[in-house]
């Protein structure tokens, strides 16, 4: 990241455009190719990070004159935020950017992906994440545990939010921990199991704290995490199902995505351990009636996981890659309730983490 | 059942009268429909006149004229600028079925059989029961003769039954045929128009003046004010005889020996061919022709066929010439891209032929149906049989997809096209005596697909340049509608103004054609079928954060 405000490192990058121009040189932008191909796992820091691979978008070229315009007028927006002090989710963005071209039947973006590909590429030519240049992700997530933050002038305790819990915004730096008692955070890929975890009282039982988004997992709760590892040293246990993708989450928390690898340094979590479901548990836990039959793109994705050099060399996971594979089968977190609607939370759970049974 | 004897069975026998034959094979000279009877009485006129006009030398003039005189009936007039018919000989040619010029000689002519004009008197008379009024002037008489003329169906002779002297004010020479006949007058594909118009194409020097049944007038005027070469006649070529006619050949020559009668009655036929022919056919060169019998004429036709003879001469073929095919098309089509090529001559049986074809693509044609067929034979267009044709099965074996239209396989190409395709032969060889379809002979059809592919190269390329310009033009108006925007982008990012900015980007556009670099496959504006990837963005491979 840069030292630069955002602000500035726009205008900047539009004045050396429009200086090219004026000079009657084609307008170029050259940025990382953001694609597995171009993509190394450092093992010293245990992350994902970008290669040397870049493109150059020249406006001149059929191909790229899109491309090229659609930063720009991101960028545009942008610039408008900044100077008016507000903040716009990726949808705004789209839509303030959506637009047909006059004269044609060309619209400057068709779906919003094409606008959320502009802004990871103003993220890379001005080195700051899209919160910074004030455009946020939608909130998507719940946390609940004995915390108390201060959020915007506001006191919030984490223990106190109710059935829902406390939204996780998309921009959580400028939030201060006021008080944290928590042993561990335990982070989940499905809403409902916190649910279930939040109406036994969990984190009051086992004193910690309890995080969860819908499917992905998003960049704010990603920091939050971080923040809350480094910060106050709390382990980040991972629940997932036992599945490809259930264990790709964990491993985008715990070495980086292939997307974002520009900013894998503020993203990942090196402590991240991965609690369940392993294939271990399946047998220990008699779930093996509630397995669900792998499909063709299950095996695929599961053969990718495989040879992802961050996996390759490690015994624990090349282990239950195999495992999955001689099952041909996958399960839901959900499946513990074959046992009893909380026996999540009385046996499973506690035994785990007593046991030390987790992988890494 | 009783035996009958043969004196019985001779009561029954006798001649035919032509106008039972007429009626029983009607379809062999195409008056099978009303439809197609006023065509083929047309076409029959129309072919007589220009043949007439070519003899004589004179650049034609043609007026044809339908009327309806009631719900079928039809009176059809044509008239032209010939040389005009001696009074003597009108009745024999216009009512005297079998009688002309043409049959006996071996020359590149439109009519062939003497059948034609003379079957329309017919046929008209038959349904009408009127007869035909034909005036003639040649030029060195003052007076044009008016006849009305009749066929007697009984003896096949002409019946005169009025004759008259006339003024025929401001005409110099020529001859009018009006014969009042049934038939139905229908446009399309299959009709007199179409016929008229096809006729205009292949034949750029002639005015054809056309008043419809609408009395809607229509001048399809010359193009060129040269005369095509005349037809030479020429002898027959020993490969291309059959064994019957080469026995009547026999028959009536005037020579004394069978050498004689080799070199003067066949071309290519030279004193010491004729002699190795006798010797492959074990005859003696000194036989005179009238002792030849059935046998022996065998024997010479197979000595014929193992003799080594050179192919006949082929300056007797007067092709329409790819430039004059060409203008033909220009003028009756309305389009954007015209080529034409012409052959050079080929013998198939010892009959010399040429083929030509020419091509008029895009401009107001329909892109979305097959290819517009126009055949023609000796100047004259086909219009019927067009599945049986060898021209459509020709069209049909070429590979029109190398060129830039669509097809499935083996059958007609489809776009906006149309092919002409005209071979000219001292004996064009029809599928039957409607000379409708070209007969499939393997060395014609080659001829043709060799003329069709050299029309289709010029095509393919092109199509193919049209599509470079197109594309050209198309990158360049995608940069001219994005300057604008990247411009304004830019003003927003900089606070430079945007004037200046667009300004120069256009001048960058409109002075660096190379800086547009053409990567089609990531531009989702242009729609292809062809793709290829070579981009270096591969944004399938980005993953799900």
């Amino acid at each position: 990241m840069t030292n630069k405000k955002p602000k500035e490192t726009i205008q900047e990058l539009g004045k050396r455009l429009a200086k090219e121009i004026l000079a009657g040189r084609p307008p170029k932008v050259v940025v990382p190719i953001r694609a597995l191909s171009n993509i190394a796992f450092n093992k010293d820091t245990g992350t994902l990070q970008l290669g040397n691979k870049k493109a150059e978008r020249n406006f001149f070229n059929v191909a790229h004159a899109k491309k090229f315009l659609q930063t720009l007028e991101v960028a545009a927006v942008s610039k408008e935020l900044l100077e008016e002090g507000k903040h716009a989710s990726l949808r705004d963005v789209f839509y303030m950017v959506k637009r047909t071209i006059p004269n044609t039947k060309i619209n400057i973006v068709d779906d919003q992906p094409e606008s959320d590909d502009a802004i990871e590429d103003l993220e890379l030519l001005t080195e700051h994440s899209r919160e910074q240049l004030n455009i946020n992700a939608n909130k998507m997530g719940s946390v609940a545990g004995q915390v108390v933050i201060e959020d915007k002038g506001d006191e919030i305790d984490w223990s106190r939010m109710g059935s829902g819990g406390w939204s996780i915004p998309s921009n959580v730096e400028e939030i201060k921990f006021k008080k944290v008692k928590a042993k561990y955070v335990l982070y989940m890929e499905k809403a409902a199991v916190w649910e279930r975890l939040h109406e036994d009282k969990f984190w009051e039982k086992q004193d910690c704290i309890i995080m969860s988004s819908q499917g992905q997992t998003t960049r704010g709760i990603r920091r939050l995490l971080q923040r809350l590892s480094q910060e106050h040293k709390l382990t980040i246990y991972v629940l997932a199902d036992f599945d490809p993708w259930g264990f790709y989450i964990y491993s985008v928390l715990k070495f980086g995505s292939i997307n974002l690898a520009h900013m894998a340094e503020s993203m990942t979590l090196n402590t991240a351990k991965f609690l369940g479901i392993t294939a271990d548990d399946i047998e220990n836990y008699e779930l093996k009636k509630h397995l669900i039959t792998f499909k063709d793109v299950d095996s695929k994705r599961l053969e990718q996981l495989q040879n992802y050099e961050w996996f390759k060399d490690n015994k624990q996971w090349q282990r239950q890659f195999k495992m999955m594979k001689s099952l041909k089968a996958k399960a839901e977190i959900q499946a513990l309730s074959s046992r009893g609607i909380s026996f999540i939370t009385d046996k499973y759970l506690p035994e785990k983490i007593k046991k030390q049974d987790w992988i890494e | 059942m009783t035996q009958k004897t043969a004196e019985e069975l001779a009561k029954k026998q006798r001649d035919i009268s032509i106008a039972e034959f007429f009626e029983k094979n009607r379809h062999l000279l195409g008056f099978d429909n009303p439809r197609r009877a006023l065509l083929t009485a047309v076409k029959e006129a129309v072919d007589n006149a220009l043949d007439a006009c070519e003899e004589a030398r004179i650049l034609p003039e043609v007026n044809v004229e339908l009327i309806q005189l009631s719900e079928t009936r039809y009176r059809m007039i044509v008239e032209d600028n010939g040389p005009g018919i001696v009074e003597k000989q009108i009745p024999n040619i216009f009512a005297r079925l079998l009688y002309g010029s043409k049959f006996h000689k071996l020359a590149a002519t439109r009519g062939q059989q003497g059948i034609g004009i003379s079957a329309t008197v017919l046929y008209g008379q038959l349904t009408t029961g009127k007869p035909a009024m034909v005036t003639s002037k040649p030029a060195s008489s003052k007076k044009a003769t008016l006849m009305k003329l009749k066929i007697d169906t009984q003896t096949n002779l002409p019946q005169i039954l009025e004759e008259q002297e006339i003024d025929w004010s401001g005409k110099d020479h020529g001859t009018r045929i009006e014969i009042d006949l049934d038939g139905s007058y229908i446009k399309g594909r299959q009709s007199v128009d179409e016929y008229l118009k096809e006729t205009a194409v292949v034949n750029p020097h002639t005015t054809i003046i056309y008043t419809n049944p609408e009395a809607i007038q229509t001048i399809f005027a010359r193009s060129t004010n040269q005369l095509p070469p005349e037809p030479k006649e020429i002898k027959p070529h020993p490969y291309g005889i059959e064994l019957g006619r080469l026995m009547k050949m026999l028959e009536i020559t005037e020579a004394k020996t069978l050498h004689q009668f080799l070199t003067s009655e066949f071309v290519r036929v030279g004193p010491g061919t004729a002699k190795e022919i006798c010797e492959n056919s074990s005859l003696l060169p000194k036989t005179s022709p009238k002792h030849i019998s059935r046998e022996m004429a065998e024997k010479l036709y197979q000595g014929i066929q193992k003799t080594k003879i050179i192919a006949p001469p082929t300056d007797c073929i007067s092709p329409i010439g790819a430039e004059d095919l060409e203008k033909g098309l220009r003028k009756e089509i309305n389009a954007e891209f015209y080529c034409s090529t012409t052959r050079p001559a080929t013998v198939y049986r010892g009959n010399p032929f040429v083929v030509e074809a020419a091509l008029a693509f895009g401009g107001e044609q329909d892109a979305e149906s097959t290819v517009r067929i126009m055949r023609f034979a000796n100047r004259v267009p086909l219009l019927y049989q067009q599945g049986a044709c060898a021209i459509t099965n020709a069209i049909q074996n070429t590979s029109w997809k190398n060129y830039g239209l669509q097809q499935s396989r083996n059958s007609l190409p489809v776009g906006s096209c149309s092919i002409a395709v005209h071979i000219t032969s001292v004996w064009v060889p029809f599928t039957s005596e409607s000379k409708e379809a070209l007969a499939h002979y393997p060395e014609i059809i080659k001829e043709i697909k060799l003329a069709l592919q050299e029309v289709g190269r010029k095509l393919g390329s092109y199509i193919n340049k049209k599509r470079r310009v197109s594309e050209q033009q198309e990158r360049v108006s995608i940069f001219e509608n994005y300057i604008p925007e990247v411009a304004g982008a830019l003003s927003k990012l900089s606070g430079i103004e945007k004037q200046k900015i667009a300004e120069s980007m256009n001048k960058m556009l409109s002075k660096n054609k190379e800086f547009i670099q053409a990567h089609k496959e990531a531009h989702k504006v242009e729609i292809r079928k062809k793709k290829d990837v070579e981009g270096q963005i591969k944004l399938s491979e980005f993953e799900d954060d």
